[in-house]
């Protein structure tokens, strides 16, 4: 037994058993949770989160943090609910040139030094200006094949389930078992090495920022699939979830320790955290409070399973 | 040796004169298209508002100084938070202000040692403790408020909002603070300690600095200050809000920034707060004044902040 449940296995674990605790603490309290329908409710806004905790998760691999991935979120949503749906070609375009906009920001912010926490927290402004420009008021519609993928009736399981799967294990492909995945790792842990060994830190970082910027048009688009119009403001409340999020699954923030399959789980995690207030009928003032205390408790866990490691 | 480590410290301290001839530049402007109506009243505008975030970006400034990965995200929830319950606790009575504002102090300490107790219990990056903790503040403060806008004392209000000759009182105030703080960080041996742990923790650890003290204090120091910011800011404003401090966020950390302190911590500069918190504002008035729309006003900004960082993160590293 001892051999088997080493503290590292446990420490990986760790993200998928709070989890299963909260699931199973839901199924008790409402045993009709138990079914497509109630999974659906359930887990319906999760994959929006789960996208921007990944493009979270992608500027932690480098040792940098997005405070305006919500707000980038917003504006993706606002650009999908208007141009996405009256001119596709033109609305595809500006979405490239937001990718291309967080490459850009990668560079600067790799060939200037700067701090990545500042540069973002200025961007977040122009992030949620250009959105109040396409979008002045909440409206606007979701393209039809957008809202066709987001409501699909899957066999057994919500679409959310399956996608959210998916998605967990092709990016822990592309960063965990790929060569290339490990350099840009490398770049969070130990980046004097990664250069001396002929790797180009510059390009590693955009690289990382560009997928950033990937992963939160996914963010948006999936968002307004869900709500059918956007708002600028709809998204704000991402940045602070996607970094709690990216640390619940095991994220570590320094150090290039990224865990993607842990980043979906902890998004889900913090999403089903509200429903679980709801069943227990707490007031949903505490709903954040929530999510915080639960990121509090799992820490704590790794802290302890830490000590057992070190003993 | 006395003398080269004087010139030193007068070079670390010029980056100020930017942020003071932004603002001044920046309003200049402003009056110019105006035509020289009502400059005066965005003078003094600019200082009442610049007032709260400087008390914030004070706190802010002490704990990024303590180097890379320090940063109190929590100062929204606190301000928040201490503006609520000290408004509640007041229940528009004068009698009640001093208690009050002792009421609002004590929800900034009580913060400060819980984020402070965070990092340290954990072994989290205070990014990650303060953020975590803010969560559970700003639950705290939404359940405690309830919603409801709860006037400030009548005393309260007329003190944060009374002009002398057109200067806010509030601002001489905070003006003093600033000079004491400023004080405290270059004469005093916690000022000196926080400096020299963002220089090196590990050497500041072998002169035989309390590590853990000093961040302590420096936590505490910034949320009791977000404490305090809550508080005037309720009675400026009419009330608390649930959404007051959220503004904030950006504003400790921009001001710190765009002041001249370095953001890899160990070069703090107080006079640069005044000059990037009235730059801010003035800002947004200019912005204002062209008759631009919310979106452009935004954008604007954001542009400038991530430009002046630009501008000051290169000329740190040549």
């Amino acid at each position: 037994m001892s051999s088997l449940m080493t503290p590292r296995l446990l420490r990986n674990l760790l993200p998928a058993i709070s989890l299963t605790v909260l699931l199973l603490a839901i199924f008790y309290l409402q045993p009709r949770a138990m079914s497509y329908l109630g999974l659906n409710l359930l887990l319906n806004l999760a994959l929006p989160i789960a996208f921007a905790t990944l493009a979270q998760m992608c500027m932690m691999t480098v040792n940098d943090l997005d405070l305006g991935i919500g707000a980038y979120v917003g504006f993706v949503a606002c650009i999908g609910a208007t141009f996405l749906r009256d001119t596709p070609a033109l609305g595809v375009l500006m979405l490239l040139a937001c990718v291309a906009a967080y490459a850009a920001l990668g560079a600067l912010i790799h060939l200037r030094n700067l701090p990545s926490i500042v540069v973002t927290l200025g961007m977040s402004f122009v992030w949620l200006g250009l959105a109040l420009l396409v979008l002045p008021t909440p409206g606007g519609k979701a393209p039809d094949w957008i809202r066709a993928i987001m409501t699909w009736k899957t066999p057994m399981l919500p679409f959310t389930i399956y996608a959210s799967v998916g998605v967990a294990l092709i990016v822990h492909i592309i960063l965990m078992r790929s060569a290339y995945g490990a350099v840009l790792r490398g770049v969070g842990g130990n980046a004097r090495s990664v250069e001396r060994a002929g790797w180009s830190l510059l390009r590693a970082k955009v690289t990382m920022y560009a997928l950033a910027g990937v992963f939160g048009i996914f963010s948006g688009l999936a968002l307004i699939g869900l709500t059918t119009s956007a708002d600028a403001n709809i998204a704000l409340r991402y940045t602070l979830l996607s970094i709690a999020g990216a640390i619940l699954g095991g994220g570590e923030f320094v150090g290039g320790r990224i865990s993607p399959i842990g980043a979906v789980i902890g998004a889900t995690t913090l999403t089903l955290a509200g429903s679980f207030l709801s069943f227990l009928r707490i007031s949903p003032d505490w709903q954040i409070g929530a999510q915080g205390g639960i990121l509090i408790i799992v820490l704590a866990l790794r802290i302890l399973i830490n000590r057992a490691e070190a003993k | 040796m006395e003398s080269a480590q004087n010139r030193l410290q007068a070079v670390s301290r010029l980056p100020w004169i930017w942020a003071f001839l932004a603002a001044f530049l920046v309003w200049l402007a402003t009056i110019i298209f105006t035509q020289g109506q009502g400059s005066a009243q965005i003078l003094s505008a600019a200082l009442s508002f610049a007032t709260f975030s400087v008390i914030v970006g004070i706190g802010q400034m002490y704990v990024i100084t303590l180097g890379p990965g320090n940063v109190d995200l929590s100062i929204p929830a606190t301000m928040t938070f201490a503006g609520a319950v000290s408004m509640k606790i007041m229940d528009t009575q004068d009698a009640m202000v001093l208690p009050g504002l002792v009421i609002a102090l004590g929800c900034g300490a009580a913060v400060g040692t819980f984020n402070f107790g965070l990092i340290r219990a954990l072994r989290i990056p205070p990014i990650i403790a303060t953020l975590s903790s803010s969560f559970l503040v700003q639950s705290a403060a939404i359940a405690y408020g309830r919603g409801i806008k709860i006037k400030p004392p009548p005393m309260l209000a007329e003190f944060t909002t009374y002009r002398i000759a057109g200067v806010p009182l509030l601002a001489i105030c905070v003006v003093g603070l600033a000079v004491l703080m400023g004080v405290v960080l270059h004469r005093t041996v916690y000022g000196r300690s926080v400096t020299a742990i963002g220089q090196n923790q590990r050497a500041a650890e072998l002169a035989g600095i309390s590590v853990g003290f000093i961040r302590f204090a420096t936590y505490l120091l910034s949320a009791v200050l977000a404490g305090l910011c809550g508080y005037l800011l309720s009675g400026f404003s009419g009330g608390a809000s649930l959404n007051m401090g959220a503004e904030y966020l950006l504003a400790s950390i921009a001001v710190v920034v765009i002041g001249g302190t370095s953001v890899a911590g160990g070069f703090s500069n107080l006079p640069g707060l005044w000059g990037a918190a009235l730059f801010m504002f003035l800002l947004v008035t200019m912005l204002n004044t062209f008759g631009l729309s919310a979106g452009f006003r935004l954008i604007l900004t954001g542009v400038i902040i991530v430009g002046v960082i630009t501008l000051a993160g290169g000329r740190k590293q040549s």
